[in-house]
């Protein structure tokens, strides 16, 4: 209170949406941070995807506003999310396998060489592209050898280290990660987890989904909890156990009940 | 505490398996090497520039319609009303052209515009219906049959202007002659080469046949996309039509029956996979010559032509087989 707080990355307040009879958003608000790793946990149905989808342009929602840096955005698809620097990481690993780590980087967003060449011919700049594709691998310390390599054959881990480079690469304000280690083993998880810190320490903040509450308590800054359709609370995961986070989540506790400290 | 950088540890060592593709994109023109081998020792007949020449104008006809077919398998899509659109744009430019007297370039053109309608309308439903390419292109090869039975009345159209056949004429290289329909085959995979290789929107057909929501979700507009590649496709079919129309000097209500499977046949044996997503268009090429080889090479033998379509047939389950066996692996 002492001091006035920034303006929050990414805002949402009220957010309504519904499915027929069913109301998987209730007047749920949102805020996050810059520099912070925000986890959204939540029961299944508690509204946390549908969220999301809001915030990535996937569906547009009912009622409620969306601020981006302070100002009122409105996402019509993901591909507008996008051109507003919020980039998205699925959890299906959206990758084309057959093709290169650095095609996949540029897939959507090639480069042409300069002048008529690209203008007119619309020549890739494939130099240019690997070289750009090795400078963000290098800054996010993932060591793959060549960035000719098809995608197939990484590993799992090394696979979603593409997909988050891809997005770290091109969000100008967030990077959104839906379940980045879901599909992953215990060490690989634990490598995609550090390279989450790492796009956080390069200064974007990260809204990452997970199910998986000891990495959600390993990563987060803060943890939002999604309940029936509407932000339970935000808690603060080094002030709290995981087992009161779960009765949160899951009903069995009320946020109310939280010592003061444990909220953030 | 500390866990390793994403880095070393989990690099694959620079293996035979990240070399693999490129020497799967080896192993058609490695067959193709052998079968000529093995025809020039059979026969002397076989190793002349003329011999070569005759292959590629009997293989130009499937070849061309093979570029728009590896086109659209490597959407993980397939084509089977190919050869009857590109029978039906036959008998609209020569019909239009000698019934109906238009002018001949014309004719062409309203020829290639049937094609590329045909090629449209296949895109359309497979996008926006979401109906299966294999159901969806079946029904059009009958369309296609029907109508051009109903248009032709089953008759062959000649005496057709000099232009319809321009395609077969031949100009020399030294000893031996080569069509210019030969010269326009090899031109347009050379341009294919260029697009799939070269350009965004190329790498985009591969992403789409590779995954088409990731595709998707990086802004790629695939429902335009897959249009344009059977659009295109049916273009290709109409300048099929127009060589088959100059190879044969005639409008013929029969032809293009087998050129469906033919022309897949190429594609596989090129090595691009039925399952969309991989594969070259040269190699197309060598898929189609290899077919071209064979029967030429056991015609000159004298085997019997049963036997040629035997050996195709084997060859195909190799490649397809070839094919599976690769991806198993991943």
């Amino acid at each position: 209170m002492s001091t006035s707080p920034p303006t929050p990355v990414l805002k949402a307040h009220g957010l309504v949406k519904c499915y027929g009879h069913v109301v998987a958003l209730d007047g749920a608000d949102f805020e996050l941070r810059s520099g912070e790793i925000l986890a959204v946990i939540g029961d299944n149905g508690a509204g946390k995807s549908t969220l999301i989808k809001a915030l990535s342009g996937a569906i547009i929602p009912d009622q409620g506003e969306i601020f981006l840096d302070g100002k009122p955005v409105k996402f019509h698809s993901p591909i507008d999310a996008r051109k507003q620097g919020i980039e998205t990481v699925y959890q299906d690993l959206a990758v084309a396998p057959a093709m290169s780590i650095a095609e996949n980087l540029f897939l959507g967003r090639e480069i042409r060489k300069k002048g008529f060449l690209g203008s007119l011919l619309r020549i890739l700049d494939k130099k240019r592209m690997l070289a750009e594709t090795m400078a963000h691998m290098k800054v996010l310390q993932i060591g793959i050898r060549s960035m000719k390599q098809p995608v197939e054959t990484l590993s799992g881990g090394q696979r979603q280290g593409v997909a988050v480079a891809r997005s770290a690469a091109f969000a100008r304000h967030v990077v959104i990660m839906d379940e980045p280690t879901a599909a992953l083993g215990v060490k690989e998880s634990n490598m995609v987890l550090d390279l989450i810190r790492r796009v956080r320490d390069r200064g974007l903040p990260v809204i990452l989904i997970s199910h998986n509450m000891p990495h959600v308590f390993d990563i987060a800054d803060r943890i939002h909890i999604a309940r029936l359709g509407k932000r339970a609370a935000v808690v603060n995961p080094h002030n709290i156990s995981m087992s009161d986070t779960v009765a949160v989540m899951t009903g069995a506790k009320r946020p109310e009940e939280l010592p003061a400290e444990a909220l953030a | 505490m500390a866990t390793q950088p994403l880095a070393d540890s989990l690099a694959p060592p620079r293996s035979l398996a990240s070399r693999l593709p490129s020497i799967a994109a080896l192993g058609p023109f490695l067959a193709l090497a052998l079968a000529c081998g093995f025809f020039a020792s059979q026969t002397d007949r076989f190793l002349s520039g003329q011999n070569f020449s005759l292959i590629l104008q009997q293989v130009m006809v499937v070849g061309v319609i093979a570029i728009g077919q590896t086109l659209i398998i490597l959407t993980a899509g397939i084509d089977l009303s190919c050869g009857m659109i590109m029978a039906l744009g036959s008998i609209v430019m020569t019909k239009l052209a000698v019934d109906s007297g238009l002018n001949p370039y014309l004719a062409i053109a309203l020829g290639v515009l049937t094609c590329a309608a045909f090629g449209f309308l296949n895109g359309a439903l497979i996008t926006f219906i979401k109906l299966p390419p294999f159901i969806v292109t079946l029904g059009t090869l009958n369309i296609a049959f029907a109508i051009t039975q109903i248009y032709s009345q089953s008759q062959t159209v000649t005496g057709l202007p000099e232009v319809l056949t321009f395609l077969g004429n031949t100009f020399r290289v030294g000893q031996t002659s080569v069509t210019y329909g030969t010269v326009t085959m090899l031109v347009m995979y050379l341009l294919t080469w260029f697009i799939l290789r070269d350009t965004a929107a190329g790498r985009h057909v591969y992403a789409l046949g590779n995954n088409p929501e990731a595709t998707r979700l990086m802004g790629i507009p695939t429902r335009r996309l897959l249009i344009s590649v059977y659009t295109i496709a049916g273009v290709l079919y109409g300048v099929a039509a127009l060589m088959i129309v100059a190879r044969t000097g005639v409008g013929d209500a029969m032809a293009g029956q087998t050129d469906n499977l033919d022309s897949i046949t190429a594609v596989v044996l090129g090595g691009t996979s039925l399952f969309g997503g991989r594969g070259m268009i040269l190699g197309t090429l060598i898929g189609a010559l290899i077919v071209g080889v064979f029967r030429n090479g056991l015609t000159l033998m004298g085997v019997p032509s049963v036997y040629q379509i035997l050996i195709t047939g084997i060859l195909v389950i190799l490649a397809v087989t070839t094919d599976q066996m690769s991806r198993a692996k991943e």
